[in-house]
């Protein structure tokens, strides 16, 4: 039941602290006795170090934000001598830090100010959350704080009045958001896992009547199909802004590559120089087209070299931070040329962009030369292992990461299935042709998530042949998480899906 | 109305300690329980010979009821010692499933099981057993501590006229209050088997402001064995080594000859004979008022709600060992008996039955059980203890279960001393009362094991483990038994401690032995306690591996197994439990005043003022309760404790 980590006042809440609008400065504030220690996982200073005990109460520090999952994400700042920040860094930052009881709270709190706007806010808080902090509820720093004595009974009954005028306004809102496509789609999950443990319930408690012969193999495919479903609803979430705004997409590739001639071929016009000299697209170019139903906000980049030059420097640095803002990386290889040194430094920096979830397209241009790469040779480019594994041995999601296409810019070759391809990696033509609506907001992600990862567990206890009621707990951690999307308690349902659906008794 | 006239002119008075009303398996065990508990106690039945009756199946456990016996015996109560002297058939199922789901269930003889249970009372100090109708309630008004008046019981009132005052009364009348009984158009106006049924007590309650509604339940029918062809059927034995159902029962005690049951199967033809009547059968004719059980539907029921299953199963069981009547388990009905006739003669086996009791529905009148505590005391009547089927819930073991915590809540209140409330993550017991007195039901309430949340934690191996120190706090365990219970438990900290602390290497001769019992090689040193998490591998068979173990009995090695191999799920469990536990913890004043938090929802007030949770665990399990009300009531109750 949700209700029993929500009450306890001993584990650690988190939530965006200012409103979700595009204004420049968000706060994420957390607070709970691992408020620091979820800090330090995710502060690095300026020295590529987070040392929170030296902080005194009350004091903000300047430093970034990484992803500690990502090895180079300590700011290279000091390493180079240049601002570049390092792969796993989500947003340059101040932190300020209140030690109990000097907060709002009157516990530990620490606030994280970005100013990334509103992606690099949820992106924080995802971080956050999986490093141990749990999505605060409406009202409850307020609640901490009337429970800590910070603020008087008449303020917090005040709050609470919101509190409960805001949820049932939540509820409502959030009810009315989701009638349609995905609340249907919510029920048909929780229906199907309800099914399924009302199956195993009734087998167990009428073992003479209903046989559980076959059905663990029977149970895991059913989860597989499943947890694929949940895949689809997190992939259309995910992607729910990037149909709306389109898809922020960058073309990368050494001098020469070809990729004046890809935005070219995209927006029907000679925008960008082309020239045979490497090097003669000096600054970014971005370009809004639509290629067939999917609508790409374009950015040519020059090319990423090692270069003295000034002004092509600059442009340099604007490809990396264009990478960085990009769901989709197209990165263009020159099949003549063979793969050189700075060929594999691209990959490296677009290997490290693909675990925090971007797409990439390796086109592989001039298919009407011969060609001087092997397929092995592309796919070593890209250290990072493309069948990445959860604890519980399921595959993650499924973000469709990476592609390769053969095309020749010059003749037009190939290209059909370029564009086809963005569209299935974005299901964009599952959205269109179906209406799909997407999950706004984390924390539903989030149960959708969860959900998914107790189907996971579910088959983990099938592979190691445990048997039936060990998968009923797990299941039924699933459908109330699917629940809590959908703002359905548990109550009963079981009791009353095992009588209608099994018959049961002697 | 009633057959029966009572009369109040006599002045004859009598004094006890505690009524208990009632002598099924709530009632036997609420008495045995506040006898044994030093009280002088009274059971009133209508009947002495149906004490202990069983009128629908012959059986005892089974999934999820098994577990409550074995509770039941860990608490110190009697129904278990009972049944390991008067089964005729035992089992354990789910045996291929893990520990959690394993579930004992018994055939008794039926006769023999109320006999012996009818001997135990009879033999019982400080209980008396007074055959009587109990038609009225005697209460006093008095004040509480803070000056509100409150009623509280003061005796019981038989049909006789004659008053038994006493200090607590528990209600246990099962399915005997104003019971009327159905075979198609035939209605009797009895309880269960032809007993006479009890009328006035109603009225009683009525009075005291405790509201009954009315419940049904149904058997199917008794046939006699001589006319029954089992070269038909499957015969279905009893586990060949039979496992006790009490802690105090020596194994050997149990490996008895045994009985067999049979198996055979309803057909289209049933059906067919069924759909044709279905305008006769009282509940489809509208006859029928009570609410019935959906787990233990009629045949009817089955055929119309299942229409798509072209058969269901039919258990052909004994009543007992000195009889020939036989239990058609799986067909109860009430249709008329001519239609009886007609179906039970399709299934396969039956084609010459002759039937010696009919089936028959019964519709009785129960309560609400959210009118009570979690003591089980009435909220409205100081003293006025409710138990069994009389609180909505159905079959012995559940009624059992509700008599036993009666009868000990019942004495802890003359005694002055904490009344005992299991919570659900230690006990099924726990869920059932918490259940019924919290939640909305709209039928009688039987166990399941997908009720009970923590059933990891909560299974039949470690009933003792659970409970025995509430059997012993309260006084109905032994120091023997209880320090035995304490042992055990050290014993299994111990030897886990030791394999986690154990490894074994790589060498030659363990990778035979591992080979020798079907595992495979090992790559580096292992603990035992790693290897014992291996499917294949058990406690028995790695001995071999582990030459330094103690000599350990098998109740400790098992659980020593048990908690091993499933260690990750019985630790999240756990967590879930302290979780909960914080909730269940936060007490919620008696005399809180709902009017006055403000910014409850409407709908949540009115729900919190008619139930008054206990605590705001139980508030949270209450439906139209939300999270967000219980936030609210958290604040509010931080201020009272502030104040």
């Amino acid at each position: 039941m949700a209700l029993h980590s929500e009450f306890s006042g001993e584990d650690t809440i988190a939530a965006i602290a200012t409103g979700i609008t595009e204004s420049g400065i968000g706060i994420i504030r957390i607070s709970g006795p691992s408020a620091l220690e979820i800090g330090e996982k995710l502060y690095r200073g300026r020295n590529g170090k987070a040392d929170f005990s030296t902080w005194k109460s009350n004091t903000i520090h300047f430093g970034y934000i990484v992803d500690p999952s990502v090895r180079e994400n300590i700011p290279s700042a000091d390493m180079s001598g240049s601002r570049e920040p390092g792969a796993g860094v989500i947003d340059e930052v101040m932190v300020s830090i209140m030690r109990s009881p000097h907060s709002y709270t009157t516990e530990d709190t620490i606030e994280i100010n970005t100013h990334g706007g509103i992606y690099v806010m949820n992106r924080v808080l995802e971080l956050v959350l999986a490093n141990g902090a749990r999505l605060a509820e409406p009202g409850e720093f307020t609640k901490r704080a009337f429970l800590g004595g910070r603020i008087d009974l008449s303020k917090a009954e005040a709050v609470m009045d919101l509190i409960s005028s805001k949820n049932e306004f939540a509820r409502k809102t959030a009810i009315n958001q989701l009638e349609g496509q995905v609340t249907a789609k919510i029920r048909k999950l929780r229906e199907a896992i309800l099914y399924e443990t009302a199956f195993i319930e009734s087998a167990l408690d009428d073992p003479e009547n209903y046989s559980l012969d076959g059905y663990p193999e029977k149970l895991d495919k059913k989860c597989l199909d499943l947890m694929d479903e949940m895949d689809r609803i997190l992939d259309f979430s995910r992607n729910g802004r990037i149909m709306r705004d389109g898809i922020n997409t960058v073309i990368v590739g050494k001098p020469n590559a070809g990729k004046s001639s890809l935005l070219n071929f995209l927006t029907g016009e000679e925008r960008a120089i082309v020239t045979d000299v490497a090097g003669t697209t000096r600054d970014t170019l971005e370009e809004t087209v639509r290629v067939g139903n999917v609508l790409l906000n374009v950015t040519d980049t020059a090319g990423i070299h090692h270069t003295e030059d000034v002004v092509e420097k600059i442009g340099v640095d604007r490809a990396k931070r264009a990478m960085e803002s990009a769901d989709l990386i197209v990165f263009l290889l020159d099949t003549n040329a063979g793969i050189d040194e700075e060929d594999i430094s691209i990959a490296d920096m677009i290997s490290r962009q693909l675990r925090m979830g971007k797409r990439c397209i390796v086109l592989l241009n001039k298919s009407d030369l011969p060609s001087h790469m092997k397929d092995e040779e592309v796919k070593n480019l890209f250290r990072m292992n493309l069948s990445e594994k959860t604890d519980a041995g399921a595959p993650i999601v499924n973000y469709r990461k990476i592609s390769f296409c053969t095309c020749s810019l010059s003749t037009g070759d190939g290209m059909q299935v370029f564009v086809q391809r963005i569209s299935e990696m974005f299901r964009t033509g599952e959205i269109y042709a179906k209406n799909e609506v997407f999950l706004s907001n984390v924390r539903q992600i989030q149960e959708v998530q969860k959900a998914r990862d107790s189907l996971g567990l579910v088959r983990k206890s099938i592979a190691d042949g445990l048997t039936e009621e060990f998968f009923s707990v797990d299941l039924m951690n699933a459908y109330t998480a699917l629940g809590r999307i959908i703002g359905e308690a548990v109550e009963d349902d079981l009791v009353e899906e095992i009588f209608s659906r099994f018959c049961m008794g002697k | 109305m009633s057959n029966t006239i009572y009369t109040n002119n006599n002045s004859y008075q009598l004094q006890a300690d505690v009524c208990v009303i009632g002598a099924g398996h709530a009632g036997c065990e609420a008495a045995l329980a506040a006898a044994r508990l030093g009280l002088q106690t009274v059971i009133f039945t209508m009947n002495t010979d149906s004490i202990a009756m069983m009128p629908c199946n012959p059986h005892i456990g089974g999934s999820s009821k098994g577990h409550l016996v074995r509770e039941i015996d860990a608490l110190g109560g009697e129904m278990a010692k009972n049944i390991d002297k008067t089964f005729i058939q035992s089992k354990m199922l789910n045996v291929s499933k893990g520990p959690a789901v394993h579930s004992l269930r018994t055939q008794a003889d039926k006769a023999e099981y109320s006999r012996q249970m009818r001997h135990t009372l009879e033999n019982q100090e400080n209980l008396e057993i007074r055959m009587g109708e109990v038609v009225d309630l005697c209460t006093e008004e008095m004040e509480d501590a803070d000056g509100k008046s409150l009623k509280k019981i003061t005796g019981v009132r038989l049909n006789t006229g004659t008053v038994y005052h006493c200090k607590a009364v528990i209600i246990c009348t099962g399915t005997y209050l104003n019971a009327r009984c159905l075979v198609g158009e035939a209605i009797t106006e009895t309880g269960p088997g032809g007993m006479q049924r009890s009328t006035y007590l109603k009225d009683a309650l009525e009075t005291l402001g405790i509201h009954t509604r009315r419940f049904k339940t149904g058997t199917p029918a008794r046939i006699d064995k001589r006319s029954i062809d089992f070269s038909k059927m499957t015969a279905q034995y009893g586990d060949p080594h039979v496992v006790p159902f009490s802690y105090s029962t020596k194994e050997e005690e149990v490996q008895i000859e045994q009985v067999p049951c049979y198996l055979t199967y309803t057909n289209e033809q049933t059906h067919e004979i069924i759909r044709e009547n279905i305008d006769r059968s009282p509940i489809y004719a509208g006859i029928i008022e009570g609410t019935g059980p959906r787990y233990c539907p009629s045949i009817e029921d089955k055929v119309i709600k299942f229409s798509e299953k072209t058969r269901h199963q039919v258990f052909i069981e004994p009543e007992g060992r000195y009889t020939n009547e036989m239990y058609i388990d799986g067909m109860s009905s009430s249709m008329p008996d001519d239609v009886q006739q007609k179906m039970y003669r399709t299934v396969p086996g039956l084609e010459n039955c002759c039937i010696v009791r009919n089936a028959y529905a019964i519709e009785y009148d129960c309560i609400n059980a959210n009118a009570l505590k979690q003591t089980l005391e009435t909220k409205a009547v100081q003293g006025l203890f409710c138990a069994g089927q009389f609180n909505g819930s159905s079959g012995y073991e559940e009624a059992a279960a509700q008599g036993l915590i009666a009868g000990i809540n019942a004495a802890m209140e003359i005694k002055g001393e904490e009344p005992l409330v299991l919570k659900r993550s230690e006990s099924y017991i726990g869920v059932l009362i918490d259940d019924l007195v919290s939640k909305d039901n709209r039928e009688p309430y039987r166990m399941m094991t997908s009720r009970a949340e923590y059933r990891l934690l909560l299974r039949q191996d470690n009933a003792d483990l659970r409970l025995r120190k509430y059997g012993y706090r309260v006084g109905l365990i032994s120091k023997e038994q209880y320090d035995h219970v304490v042992w055990k438990q050290e014993a299994i900290n111990a030897e886990i401690l030791r394999l986690k602390n154990t490894r074994i290497g790589a060498a030659g001769v363990n990778q035979e032995y591992l080979q020798s019992i079907g595992s495979s090689a090992i790559r580096t040193g292992i603990s035992l306690a790693d290897l014992l998490c291996r499917p294949e591998i058990n406690y028995k068979n790695m001995v071999g591996l582990d030459p330094m173990r103690p000599r350990l009995p098998d109740e400790v090695t098992e659980q020593v197994e048990i908690n091993i191999k499933y260690e990750g799920y019985i630790e999240r469990q756990k967590k879930q439990v302290e979780q909960f536990n914080k909730l269940e913890n936060k007490k919620i004043p008696k005399n809180i005043d709902y009017d006055k938090v403000l910014s409850l929802r409407l709908e949540a007030r009115q729900k919190l003022k008619q139930l008054r949770p206990s605590s705001i665990g139980q508030a949270s399990r209450m439906s139209g309760v939300t999270p967000a009300d219980i936030s609210v009531l958290l604040v509010y109750l931080e201020k009272y404790e502030i104040e």
